[in-house]
C-alpha cells in the first residue's frame, strides 16, 4: 500500500481532532488552527488527486483490521479528492471574506465555537465524500446537520433561531427517511458497505425479487436527501437560514453543505443502487420534474424579493433545481453537468454572498434593494465582484455559469424524451435569472447625487478585496479552462461505481 | 400478502409508528410536540431494525458457556446500528430542545407559526 492512501482517512481524523482541540482554545488560536487545518486538508487532497490521476483507478482503504464485508472502508477515486480540494478552497475564501462581519455579529467569547463548528463541518463533508459505508454516511450526515444548525444560530437574534429551528425540522424529516431507506436496504441485502450492497442489488434485480421494497428504498433515500439539500417543494427553510445568518455561514451553507448531500445522493446512485437500476425506477423522472419546477419557481420567488440576501438565497433554490435536473436526465452527460454545476455554483454563490455583504455595508447595513442604489460606486471592488457573480449566474461566456449551462443543454440534446422540457425550462430560467440579477446590477450602478452613505477605500479592506479577487479568478478558471475539469469529472464518475 | 402482514406484525407496527412520528414532526406547530414526533419516528426505525435482527429462539450475541456456534445467537449488527442511532437521536433531540428553550425565552410561546408571524410583524 502506498503512503498516499492514508491521506483521505488522515484528513477526516485531523479535522475531528482539530475540532476537539479548538474547543479548548482562545479565539485567535482556534482561528489559526482552522486556517492551518484547511490548508493541510487541501494539500492532502491535492496529493490524493495527483496519485489517483497517476494510477488511474480508485483505491480502497480499510479502516481498522476487519476486511471487506465486516469492516469499514474509505474509497477514493478522482472525483472525491477533486471535490474535497475545491470545498477547502471555497471554505477558506468564504471564511476570509466574512471575517470582519463575523467579529461584528458574533459575541467575542463565542467566536472560537464558530471555528469548532467549521472543523466538524469539514470533517463531515470529507467523510461524506470519501466513505464507502452507508451507515457511516448517515452518521456524518447528522453531524453535518448539527454543525450547519450551529452555523445558522451563532449569530443570535430571533430570526436566526427560528430559521435554525425550521432548518433542523426539515433536516430531521430528511434524515429520518434516509435512515429508514438505509435500514430497509440493509435488511434486503445484508450489507452496509456500498460495494457489497451493489452486488446484492444486482443479484436481486436480476432475480426479480423484492421489486417493490427496492423501489420504496430508492424513493426514501432520494426524497430524504432531496429534502436535506432543499430541492424545490422542500425549500421553505432556506431563505431565512441563508438570509439572516452571518455571511460566511450563508456562503458555506449554500455552497458546501447542500452540495455534500447531493454528492452523497450521486454516490448512492452509482455505488449502492447502480445507475441502471436507478434509471429503471421512476424516481428519476420525479427528481427531473421537481428540478424543473425548482428552476422556475425559485427564480420567480427571487424576482419578487426585495432583500438582496434573500434574493441570492432564492436563486440557490433555482440552482439546486438545475443540479437535480441534470441527475434526472439519467445520462452520463447529465450527471457530468450536474457535478460541474456543483463546483460552479459553489464558486459563484459564495462570491455573491460575500460581495453582497460589501454592498450592504456601504448602504447603512440595509439589505433592501432600494437602499443599494449606487452601492457599487461606494465599494468598487464588491460592486465589480457582484457583477461577475451575476454574469456567471446568468450564463455569460468567460465565467463558470456559462459552461454548466452549456453542459446541461448538451446533455439535454442527447436525451430524446426529456430534451424539449429541459431546453425550454433552461431558456426560461436563464431569462428569469437575467431579470433579477441584472436588475440588481443596474441598481447598484445607478449613480446617486448626494452622498447619503460614505464610500469605502481599498486600504480599509485589503483582505476582503483579495478574497474577492480570488473568487473571481476561480470563476474565470472554471469558465475558461473547463475542459480538464470536465474530463476529470467524467473519469471520476466512471471510477465512482 | 395479508398473511405476510400478520407474520411480520412488528415491522408493520414500526411503519405505522414511523408515519405517526413523521406526521407529527411535519405538521404540528407546537415545538415540543414536534420533538415528541421526532422521537417516535426515530424509535420506530429502531423497532424496525430490532424486529429484523431478531431470530426467534436465539440469544443475544454474547458468548455463553463457550458455545460459539452461529446457530445459537442473533445477528449483532442491527443492535449495533440501533445503539449508534440512539446516540444520534439523543444529541439531535437535545439540540432541538435547546433551540426551543431559546425561542420560548424570547417569545413566550411554543407555537412556531406564531413566532414566524411575530417575526414578520417585527420586520427584523
Amino acid at each position: 500500500m502506498d503512503f498516499v492512501q492514508n491521506f483521505p482517512a488522515a484528513s477526516i481524523l485531523l479535522c475531528l481532532f482539530a475540532g476537539i482541540i479548538s474547543s479548548g482554545l482562545k479565539k485567535k488560536a482556534a482561528r489559526r488552527v482552522n486556517t492551518i487545518l484547511i490548508l493541510i486538508v487541501a494539500f492532502l487532497s491535492t496529493c490524493t488527486l495527483l496519485y489517483t490521476m497517476r494510477t488511474g483507478e480508485a483505491f480502497v482503504y480499510v479502516m481498522g483490521r476487519f476486511p471487506a464485508p465486516w469492516g469499514n472502508e474509505i474509497r477514493a477515486g478522482v472525483l472525491g479528492p477533486l471535490v474535497a480540494l475545491f470545498f477547502c478552497v471555497i471554505m477558506l475564501l468564504s471564511l476570509e471574506g466574512g471575517r470582519k462581519k463575523l467579529a461584528d455579529e458574533v459575541e467575542e467569547e463565542k467566536t472560537f465555537l464558530y471555528y469548532v463548528l467549521m472543523d466538524l463541518l469539514l470533517a463531515s463533508l470529507l467523510a461524506l465524500i470519501y466513505t464507502n459505508d452507508l451507515f457511516t454516511a448517515y452518521v456524518f450526515v447528522e453531524i453535518n446537520t448539527i454543525a450547519a444548525c450551529g452555523l445558522i444560530m451563532i449569530r443570535q437574534n430571533g430570526r436566526t433561531i427560528e430559521a435554525a429551528a425550521r432548518y433542523m425540522i426539515m433536516s430531521l424529516l430528511g434524515s429520518g427517511l434516509l435512515l429508514m431507506g438505509i435500514c430497509m436496504l440493509y435488511d434486503m441485502t445484508g450489507h452496509l458497505l456500498m460495494s457489497n450492497i451493489r452486488e446484492q442489488v444486482i443479484y436481486l434485480y436480476a432475480a426479480g425479487e423484492y421489486r417493490i421494497p427496492l423501489l420504496v428504498t430508492i424513493a426514501l433515500m432520494s426524497v430524504g436527501l432531496a429534502i436535506k439539500s432543499a430541492l424545490f417543494p422542500f425549500h421553505a427553510w432556506l431563505p431565512d437560514a441563508y438570509g439572516y445568518s452571518t455571511v460566511s455561514s450563508a456562503a458555506i451553507l449554500s455552497s458546501l453543505v447542500s452540495k455534500g448531500y447531493i454528492l452523497l445522493l450521486i454516490k448512492i446512485i452509482y455505488r449502492v443502487i447502480g445507475f441502471d437500476v436507478f434509471y429503471n425506477s421512476r424516481i428519476i423522472d420525479v427528481l427531473f420534474a421537481f428540478g424543473l419546477m425548482g428552476m422556475i419557481f425559485g427564480s420567480f420567488s427571487a424576482i419578487r424579493e426585495n432583500d438582496v440576501r434573500r434574493m441570492i438565497a432564492f436563486s440557490s433554490v433555482a440552482q439546486i433545481g438545475y443540479i437535480y435536473m441534470g441527475i434526472g436526465m439519467g445520462t452520463q452527460a447529465g450527471m457530468t453537468a450536474s457535478v460541474f454545476h456543483i463546483l460552479s455554483h459553489a464558486a459563484t454563490k459564495s462570491l455573491l454572498f460575500i460581495a453582497a455583504i460589501g454592498l450592504t455595508d456601504v448602504s447603512g447595513g440595509s439589505r433592501k434593494l432600494v437602499e443599494l442604489t449606487g452601492a457599487a460606486y461606494r465599494n468598487k471592488w464588491a460592486g465589480a465582484a457582484f457583477t461577475v457573480g451575476s454574469l456567471s449566474m446568468v450564463g455569460v461566456p468567460l465565467f463558470s455559469g456559462f459552461i454548466s449551462k452549456l453542459l446541461f443543454s448538451q446533455a439535454a440534446v442527447q436525451n430524446g424524451t426529456k430534451m424539449l422540457p429541459a431546453l425550454i425550462v433552461l431558456g426560461v430560467s436563464t431569462i428569469l435569472n437575467a431579470i433579477y440579477f441584472m436588475k440588481t446590477v443596474i441598481r447598484i450602478y445607478t449613480p446617486v447625487e448626494s452622498g447619503k452613505y460614505e464610500s469605502i477605500s481599498f486600504n480599509k479592506m485589503k483582505l476582503y478585496c483579495l478574497t474577492l479577487v480570488f473568487f473571481v479568478v476561480l470563476n474565470v478558471i472554471l469558465g475558461v479552462s473547463s475542459q480538464p475539469i470536465v474530463d476529470l469529472i467524467e473519469q471520476g464518475l466512471v471510477m465512482f461505481s | 400478502m395479508g398473511a405476510n402482514l400478520f407474520a411480520n406484525y412488528g415491522e408493520a407496527v414500526a411503519m405505522i409508528l414511523f408515519g405517526i412520528g413523521f406526521g407529527n414532526l411535519l405538521l404540528q406547530s407546537n415545538l415540543i410536540k414536534k420533538i415528541i414526533g421526532l422521537n417516535i419516528m426515530d424509535t420506530a426505525i429502531y423497532l424496525f431494525l430490532a424486529e429484523k435482527g431478531y431470530i426467534a429462539g436465539r440469544a443475544a450475541p454474547i458468548v455463553k458457556d463457550g458455545v460459539q456456534s452461529m446457530e445459537v445467537y442473533i445477528n449483532p449488527i442491527p443492535s449495533g446500528l440501533v445503539l449508534t442511532g440512539i446516540v444520534v437521536s439523543v444529541s439531535v433531540s437535545a439540540l432541538m430542545l435547546s433551540i426551543t428553550i431559546r425561542l420560548y425565552r424570547r417569545y413566550h410561546t411554543l407555537d412556531l407559526d406564531e413566532i414566524s408571524l411575530r417575526l414578520k410583524r417585527e420586520g427584523l
